[in-house]
């Protein structure tokens, strides 16, 4: 029977020991154990958090980045577009003002002709007239009595008289 | 519904086996020191010798088992290596303190006190002196430093090293990872914490229980894997000792009723869900529900007493073996030894997983009844 029946000591040094022991662990023992796994729960909680936060970030500055350079490449696109357009431009005024200029300089160049020409035919009328009357005065000095011989030297004359 | 119900069935029914176990061979070894008196009657001298030099199995278990007033390490022939323990008693409202190995002598006696070897007192210290018609009066109040108590003291204080180093460590390694016996703790108490204290008490009340549950679990395990090692600072059966498992069910049952809210008081007087005549000419449900109260905190005793006491029993049944072939012829007890320590070996590994169940199931339903007693209504 002494095996199920608790002793009067046994019952007293328990209890004693018991409570000194729940007291003195739960003061030094429990209540840091306990406030340090709850910190580094925390800390742990807060760290994965930086963490998924940092990675949020970093997604969207690579997002940012890549837009950006986007932006950039588009504006390059447009940059070069604008400057093909005022090349093209340019190429077309000048191919134009050319033309132009040659088309004047031809205008030009027909009318100093064209004046030429005249001051060139308004020379040989005078000539014309010149050796006509030239000729008028050699006629009129030959004798007029031979008409044969007055053709011919008409015709002679002719000769000598190039249209040029 | 109950998870107690089933475990109070399971610990009665092994408690009745226990019972059977351990009053019968003592009522053997009774036999046998009979037969042996009857025998030797005129030489009380030789009793004693042939007595001493015959192995009595049902006796050795049941002195290894409960408490004792000296530590015996070891018995080599007469040399007996023992640690005497010191003596507190009251009698008669007076106090003496006095080594228990003054009760070495002839007549196991000392101051008129005396250490019954025999009969119904066994292990029991009584005075020579005392009134047999009154014996109220007479009776010695025994709060000796015993075998239990020193192996309490021990575990205590090796609790607290051990604890308060993980505690500074803790300080030590703020919001780092564990070092040392930390990592080994930490786990255990990070166990107790989140699937004992928070799963049954719930998120709001559990951090009011973390001392004690705590303290429980590690003092049970402590003494159950102490009480494995035969040798001195372990091997005295203190989780398998009813007043060590009484008092730590004490306090689980005062914790439960003094936290016990308005609505566990009111379900304890009112069931619901139980019909109106089983409570109102005669109130049976709440008279079932009071003795329910009262058997938690018994089952919770019984049962690590009982586990822890009938694996130190088969243990030791097993060594017993060794010896009652060995008297026999010892070519047997040779033989009978290789097959009981490979069955001890076997009993010592299951007693290393029961440490832990028992621990676990201790913490666990004190934690229940925690939780029970501070349940809110369920909001409909």
């Amino acid at each position: 029977m002494e095996l199920i029946t608790p002793g009067l000591g046994l019952i007293f040094w328990m209890t004693l020991v018991f409570l000194l022991l729940v007291f003195v662990l739960g003061k030094f023992a429990w209540k840091p154990i306990m406030q340090s796994l709850k910190d580094r729960e925390t800390s742990i909680h807060e760290a994965l958090n930086t963490a998924n936060k940092a990675r949020e970030e970093m997604k969207q500055l690579k997002a940012g980045n890549e837009e950006l350079l986007q932006e950039a490449k588009n504006e390059r696109d447009a940059i070069l577009n604008e400057a093909r357009k005022i090349k093209d431009k340019i190429v077309e005024e000048a191919r134009q003002k050319a033309g132009e200029e040659a088309a004047r300089i031809v205008e030009n160049a027909k009318e100093s002709i064209n004046n030429e020409k005249m001051a060139a035919m308004t020379e040989l009328k005078n000539q014309i007239a010149e050796s006509s009357l030239i000729l008028a005065r050699f006629i009129l000095k030959r004798e007029l009595s031979d008409p044969r011989k007055q053709e011919e030297y008409a015709k002679e004359l002719l000769k000598d008289i190039k249209f040029n | 519904m109950r998870p107690s119900s089933f475990y109070r069935i399971i610990s009665c029914i092994f408690l009745f086996f226990l019972m059977v176990f351990v009053t019968a061979p003592k009522s053997w070894g009774q036999e046998q020191t009979v037969i042996s008196s009857s025998n030797d009657s005129a030489f009380a001298q030789s009793t004693t010798e042939k007595k001493e030099g015959k192995f009595n199995a049902g006796e050795m278990i049941l002195e290894h088992v409960v408490d004792n007033h000296e530590w015996e390490i070891a018995k080599i022939g007469s040399l007996e290596l023992t640690i005497p323990l010191p003596v507190i008693l009251f009698y008669n409202g007076r106090l003496y303190c006095f080594s228990s190995g003054r009760f070495h002598n002839e007549a196991h006696s000392y101051k008129g006190f005396s250490l019954e070897k025999e009969g119904p007192n066994k292990g029991k210290i009584i005075h020579l002196e005392a009134d047999k018609n009154n014996p109220a009066s007479s009776k010695v109040y025994d709060f000796s430093i015993t075998k239990t108590v020193l192996a309490i003291m021990i575990s205590a204080l090796l609790l607290i090293l051990i604890f308060i180093s993980v505690a500074n460590s803790c300080k030590r390694n703020k919001n780092k990872a564990p070092q040392g016996i930390q990592s080994l703790l930490e786990p255990l108490i990070i166990f107790v914490r989140d699937d004992i204290a928070k799963s049954s008490i719930g998120e709001k009340h559990y951090e009011k229980f973390m001392p004690y549950l705590l303290t429980v679990f590690f003092f049970i395990l402590f003494n159950n894997l102490f009480g494995l090692i035969p040798f001195f600072p372990g091997g005295a059966n203190v989780t398998g000792n009813i007043a060590v498992t009484m008092v730590m069910a004490v306090f689980t049952f005062i914790l439960t009723t003094i936290n016990g809210n308005k609505h566990y008081w009111l379900d304890v007087v009112n069931t619901p869900g139980v019909p109106w005549w089983l409570k109102l000419p005669l109130p049976l449900m709440p008279i079932v529900e009071i003795i329910g109260i009262i058997t938690k905190p018994f089952v919770l005793m019984v049962r690590l007493f009982a586990n822890m006491t009938a694996g130190h029993i088969i243990a030791l049944g097993f060594v017993s073996l060794i010896f009652i072939f060995g008297a026999i012829s010892t070519a047997l007890g040779l033989s009978v030894s290789v097959v009981s320590v490979a069955f001890m070996l076997f009993m010592d590994l299951i007693e290393l997983l029961v440490a832990f169940i028992q621990a676990y199931v201790f913490t666990l339903l004190s934690a229940l009844y925690f939780g029970l007693a501070l349940e809110e209504p369920e909001r409909h």
